[in-house]
């Protein structure tokens, strides 16, 4: 037993030395963050230097008032054929032609472009034409602005989760559905990982014919266990120093924009302090973060991590045999398919199902089924699971690890000594039924 | 005592019986080959005493005691499929190796110290595998096998990769090791190293062992009653217990014939038969080689 923690000691060694764990350690959890900061400055600092393009119009109509906020409208006065003449001399954007329309039937508005007009282009150009026909609509109907927004009110549900007990507990579905995807990609992302590492580095021991002098030391489940486990202790330090970085991050952020934990802030609204002012947008964002804040992170954080290792588990000891029964990464693609499968369908049905129904029948049972639950159950967390199914759920996949590994075990110790055979699936079934 | 008494090991795959009914047994302090033709079973009998493989049926017992996996620390194998972490470093990959065997960090760290001085090679400690050559990975390897002392060393056609000087080498260890008290099994379709090193052999054949013995034992079996002469002059040798097999042209005007005797009796009476009839410049008993023994017998087999 002392030797599967001698596997584990160099296996966990092995990766953490590397500088790529370093790299990927500290970078990481900076990526998002700086790839989200880096496109909201430079959209902001391309809309600021983009010049304003230039689109001719005639208006035959005489009711189109050139809102100049995106384009320069310049009037051209003469004939559409003058018009596009000069337009096709010049290199401005475009050419709008009006012409005399009802306001119930505005037909024939036409642009001229020498390049495809983006989509954007289109619709602004489009929402004008709508909010002036609707002006001019109002005008006609004699309805004033000022009524018709007094027609419109803004109304935000609050929704309030009673338990059985009589408490009340305020949600935000929209934060819960973040968490929940986060969560199941990160999961997804995750065992994909760390089962890949798992079959690379059994293929290069049995590629660089290690394996044998190894195996005349330490029983060969030995040696994938202490594979495993010791490539889990790598992903569980790496997950632990992406939280502790993660927080001390958002605290920062925090702290930078100058907006107070939110503990603060709801001790401060108890104590009537309530700041009328705050605008109804910036409340929303508050209640975003109170939430955040609220949630029952540390659970979520011990949900995650087993299914993450129980996941990984599963996987893992699959990506193992895999690994065993092939001589070159290339070889292993014919047996990933199955293994994707589970997973795919898992991905794929956190945003069909899981996410948009986090109770239905379809999402309860992909959440309790070992291959599905890692990911399946992320997306759930954060809406209530009932404990039986949670219960359910994490019981069938230990037993689900429990029987992968058994099966991968069989696979594996035939698999690491036969190299140069041709395997298919029926050589694996063999190796599987072998006596020791 | 044996070093190690294997009795009716017994292996099936599926489709075929690797092992059957193998039986032999191996006296300490001796070089002892493991000899047959490629898919004879030697592997398979290697790793079940490695106890990688399982027997189906037989016992094997090392020093006196049933196989156990306290036996792995007694143990060193050379592996035919052999290799080493690529990016592990030389000391790194000798202690995490030795640690595997049962050593303490600290013995591991003294053992390996005096082998890589002992080979001069001390000062690779810090050198990744996948930068030393050939020659030197192999040496790192022998060190791997025989650190640990090993009172039993497996080495499964050891000197296949092997450059000559390496396989010199490692000879020389070989012979050591054994002076000093171990004993070596060694697994080999090599017939020259056979007939160098080995002290005892057995034959293993389509899964079974169709011969058994010490070097001279075996060789003593396969004695044809050949004599080779060196002779001034012809003669013909027909009836009578002898039989003239053939007589050519030898060195300067010598002839060199071969003569068998049909009935066993001492080679002084060839001797007092030969004078009367020739000059005789040699006489030799005509001793079959490790090879012509493997070849015979093994072809034997395949023409049943």
């Amino acid at each position: 037993m002392n030797k599967i923690g001698l596997i584990i000691e160099r296996e966990f060694l092995n990766r953490v030395h590397k500088k790529s764990f370093l790299v990927a350690t500290i970078l990481i959890p900076l990526i998002f963050p700086t790839i989200i900061a880096l496109l909201v400055f430079i959209s902001k600092a391309s809309e600021k230097n983009a010049s304003k393009e230039v689109i001719y119009y005639i208006d035959e109509s005489r009711i189109f008032v050139p809102d100049t906020s995106k384009y320069i409208f310049r009037n051209f006065s003469g004939s559409l054929e003058d018009a596009k003449k000069a337009f096709t001399a010049s290199d401005d954007f475009g050419l709008l032609y009006i012409p005399p329309f009802e306001l119930s039937k505005p037909e024939g508005i036409t642009l001229y472009t020498r390049i495809h007009p983006s989509l954007d282009d289109i619709s602004v150009i489009e929402n004008l034409f709508e909010g002036e026909i609707k002006d001019l609509k109002m005008q006609k109907l004699r309805i004033d602005q000022k009524i018709l927004d007094s027609l419109k009110t803004k109304v935000n549900i609050n929704t309030v989760k009673i338990s059985e007990g009589g408490q009340e507990k305020s949600s935000n579905s929209g934060v819960l559905f973040g968490i929940g995807m986060a969560g199941g990609i990160l999961m997804y992302m995750f065992i994909f990982i760390y089962g890949a590492q798992i079959m690379q580095g059994i293929i290069e021991e049995k590629t660089s014919k290690v394996v044998e002098v190894i195996v005349s030391s330490v029983k060969p489940f030995q040696l994938m266990m202490g594979k495993i486990i010791g490539l889990a202790s790598v992903g569980l330090l790496q997950f632990t120093i992406w939280i502790i970085l993660m927080t001390t991050l958002t605290f920062g952020v925090f702290q930078y924009f100058g907006i107070d934990p939110p503990q603060q802030q709801a001790m401060q609204q108890m104590s009537g302090q309530v700041a009328a002012q705050q605008t109804a947008m910036n409340s929303e964002i508050m209640n975003v973060f109170n939430e955040t804040y609220n949630l029952p992170w540390t659970f979520i954080i011990f949900i995650f991590l087993f299914y993450f290792l129980g996941g990984y588990l599963i996987y893992g000891a699959l990506f193992a045999a895999v690994g065993s029964a092939v001589d070159s990464p290339a070889e292993a693609q014919q047996f990933m398919f199955p293994i994707t499968i589970p997973m795919l369908i898992s991905y794929l049905s956190l945003f069909m199902f899981i996410l948009r129904d986090p109770q239905g029948t379809v999402s309860v049972w992909l959440s309790i089924i070992p291959f599905t639950s890692p990911i399946a159950m992320m997306g759930r967390i954060g809406f209530e699971v009932p404990p039986w199914q949670l219960a359910l759920s994490m019981s069938l996949l230990v037993a689900g690890f429990i029987f992968t590994t058994w099966v991968a075990g069989r696979i594996y110790r035939v698999g690491i000594l036969m190299s140069g055979t041709k395997v298919n699936y029926k050589v694996l079934a063999k190796w599987f039924l072998q006596r020791g | 005592m044996d070093a190690l008494v294997a009795r009716g090991i017994t292996k099936r795959y599926a489709q075929h019986v690797a092992l059957d009914k193998v039986s032999f047994t191996i006296p300490e302090q001796t070089i002892y080959g493991l000899l047959g033709p490629n898919g004879a079973g030697k592997t398979t009998l290697i790793r079940i005493i490695n106890q990688i493989i399982n027997s189906d049926e037989g016992e094997i017992l090392i020093f006196g005691e049933k196989l156990h996996s306290n036996h792995i620390g007694v143990i060193g194998y050379l592996p035919e499929e052999r290799g080493l972490y690529k990016k592990l470093k030389v000391g790194e990959q000798l202690v995490y190796l030795a640690r595997l065997k049962g050593m303490s960090r600290k013995d591991a760290l003294a053992r390996i110290k005096v082998w890589l001085e002992k080979f001069e090679i001390l000062d690779w400690w810090n050198k990744k595998v996948e930068d030393l050559s050939k020659g030197m990975a192999q040496k790192v390897q022998f060190i791997s096998t025989v650190m640990h002392e090993p009172r039993l060393i497996i080495l499964d056609e050891p000197f296949s990769g092997f450059d000559p000087v390496n396989a010199q080498l490692i000879t020389a260890e070989i012979l050591d090791l054994k002076k000093k008290g171990c004993t070596i099994i060694f697994s080999t379709h090599r017939m020259e190293t056979v007939e160098d090193l080995c002290d005892h052999i057995a034959l293993l054949d389509k899964s079974r062992k169709i011969l058994e013995g010490s070097k001279k034992q075996v060789k003593d079996q396969f004695k044809s009653n050949t004599f080779i002469i060196d002779h001034r002059g012809t003669f013909s040798l027909n009836g009578g217990p002898y039989e003239l097999l053939s007589q050519l042209p030898g060195e300067g005007d010598l002839l060199k014939s071969t003569i068998r005797m049909t009935d066993p009796r001492s080679p002084n009476d060839l001797i007092r038969d030969l004078i009367p009839l020739t000059e005789l410049h040699s006489f030799q008993e005509k001793i079959p080689t490790m090879s012509d023994i493997f070849i015979s017998l093994v072809k034997g087999e395949h023409h049943e």
